[in-house]
């Protein structure tokens, strides 16, 4: 078989097969009487019903403004934090045991204490997903920033660029590709730590509308949630690798011709 | 290069007026452990909210003599346990038989990247409808969620192995079966070690949240009925037990991995920094 024919038949299947797998689904659920798995079409319906667009204003745009300002929030403290404690080595070597126990502790152990602290309302859910987030920003950003060229850095000093531009121009673009990897880890944290926040406390939000359908045994609304959450994750997961690709353009190209 | 460098560091001699390195991360332990003892007591913090450090740290000491805190522990530790299990069973074989084959890869790639990212946690519902509120549900998030996390890395595993290193096999003679274990799978272990790992993390994770939610029995829902029972020093107790705990494996799987790894070129520095 050769390369090309291979290639056009690996893509072909890359489309196909998932394609086979929901259309299996349909065929096999069509019809079907057990309660939990309600047929394939069902689902879609409800999907259509709940979330084209009834639903998109009561509980899509609070749960996901919940989301976006907490991992807004963990971002610029991470960024700021891990800059500052990337460039001081005795600073990090305080930090260390702090930040490593913090990080070990599972994240939704606490959702309690946030509770307890903040109250039940939205303050309360962006709270936590900050806290949660900041981890992996904020120990990525602490990576990178070590992880520069020692020569890019004395460069820099030694040609008397001032401490603020050696920081945004120099740290922070170098350290990018690593934080973009924390910012990976921390947007998929983030979207679980919304419905979770949601399914503990709230009066709304996809977490909420989810659990809620189960209780009332609304199962074809439940499986709608559970696929537009899975379209959300996947959504922003594309939407992300975009973002990176274009921000991180130059260090693409850089390793590349430093490979070549 | 180095004689760039060397100017700017600070003599030794000038070092003796500073603390010395070893010291640094216990006093900030001590310190944050002082700094959460006294702001409450001198009333900055709420000590509604925040009880001192050391009321705290007593509440845990007394539980540690007590079966209902171990029983907590092990129901916790018990879903961490199986849903990792029952994760790498599936994986680590899927993963290579799928790792192996270039059609098999392609044909799946696009499900593993559209099923990976969905929010294990939004299945919460779907298991307590399936499994109750149990362990058996408890056990199915863990897994579902430290499924994905595995079986990618085994994947970049097999697919990493040298070429040159299975063409030399093969064309001495090796079967396949010969080729995947000599070859196969000891280059794709390092991968392996890793993705375990970050499953184990993942698998704690889930349990706990459904501890929390569903309510089956563990540390999760412990801290939940400490929070609504309004005693919030065993609440603290109960969440710094899930970091020790975090901590604990953690360890456990570096230290394995470097036991396991130690030929390895990535373990060679000793800085643990596996693949």
């Amino acid at each position: 078989m050769s390369a090309r024919r291979e290639r056009l038949l690996g893509s072909g299947l890359e489309i196909f097969v998932p394609l086979a797998l929901l259309v299996l689904w349909g065929v096999l659920s069509a019809g079907s009487t057990t309660y939990y798995f309600p047929p394939l079409t069902d689902i879609f319906t409800a999907f259509k019903d709940n979330w084209l667009f009834s639903r998109v204003g009561s509980d899509v745009v609070p749960s996901l403004t919940r989301m976006f300002a907490g991992l807004g929030i963990a971002i610029v403290v991470g960024v700021v934090a891990g800059l500052l404690l990337g460039l001081s080595r005795r600073a990090r070597l305080a930090a260390d045991p702090i930040l490593e126990f913090l990080r070990a502790i599972p994240p939704p152990a606490l959702l309690p204490f946030a509770i307890l602290v903040v109250g039940v309302g939205d303050g309360m859910k962006i709270f936590i997903i900050a806290l949660v987030c900041l981890w992996p920003i904020l120990l990525n950003t602490i990576d990178g920033v070590t992880g520069v060229d020692p020569t890019l850095r004395e460069t820099t000093r030694v040609y008397g660029v001032p401490r603020g531009d050696r920081m945004w121009r120099v740290m922070l673009p170098a350290a990018s590709p690593q934080i973009f990897a924390g910012l990976r880890t921390s947007l998929s944290l983030a979207l679980i730590l919304m419905v979770i926040s949601e399914m503990v406390a709230s009066t709304n939000g996809i977490g909420y509308f989810v659990l809620q359908s189960q209780r009332t045994f609304a199962i074809p609304e439940m499986w709608s949630g559970i696929f537009l959450l899975g379209i959300l994750g996947y959504t922003f997961n594309a939407g992300l690798v975009l973002i990176e690709r274009r921000v991180l353009r130059w260090h693409r190209g850089a390793r590349a011709s430093a490979l070549g | 290069m180095a004689t760039l460098a060397r100017p700017t560091r600070r003599r030794p001699d000038g070092a003796r007026l500073r603390l010395p390195d070893w010291l640094l991360p216990w006093l900030s332990v001590l310190g944050v452990l002082v700094l959460f003892d006294v702001l409450p007591r001198i009333g900055v913090l709420p000590s509604r909210h925040f009880p001192p450090i050391s009321k705290t740290l007593g509440t845990l000491g007394d539980q540690l003599t007590q079966s209902s805190f171990w029983d907590a522990v092990g129901s916790t530790l018990e879903g961490w346990a199986l849903g990792l299990g029952v994760a790498a069973a599936l994986a680590i074989p899927l993963g290579i038989v799928i790792g192996s084959s270039r059609l098999l890869y392609r044909s799946v790639r696009a499900l593993i990247e559209f099923l990976r990212p969905i929010p294990s946690v939004a299945l919460i519902p779907l298991a307590i409808l399936i499994y109750g509120s149990g362990l058996k549900s408890t056990v199915f998030l863990a897994a579902f969620a430290s499924f994905w996390q595995l079986i990618v890395q085994v994947l970049y595993g097999v697919q990493d192995v040298d070429p040159v290193a299975t063409d030399t096999a093969r064309s001495f003679g090796f079967s396949r079966t010969q080729r995947l274990l000599r070859v196969t799978l000891p280059s794709s272990v390092p991968y392996i070690a890793t993705g375990l790992r970050i499953a184990s993390a993942v698998s704690l994770i889930l349990t706990v949240t459904a501890e929390l939610v569903i309510g089956s029995s563990g540390l999760g829902k412990a801290i939940t009925e400490a929070r609504s029972g309004g005693d919030v020093q065993l609440m603290y107790a109960l969440i710094i037990t899930t970091g020790v705990l975090g901590v604990l494996l953690n360890t456990i799987f570096v230290q394995g991995e470097r036991r396991v790894l130690h030929w390895h070129p990535s373990q060679r520095d000793s800085r643990g920094a596996a693949a």
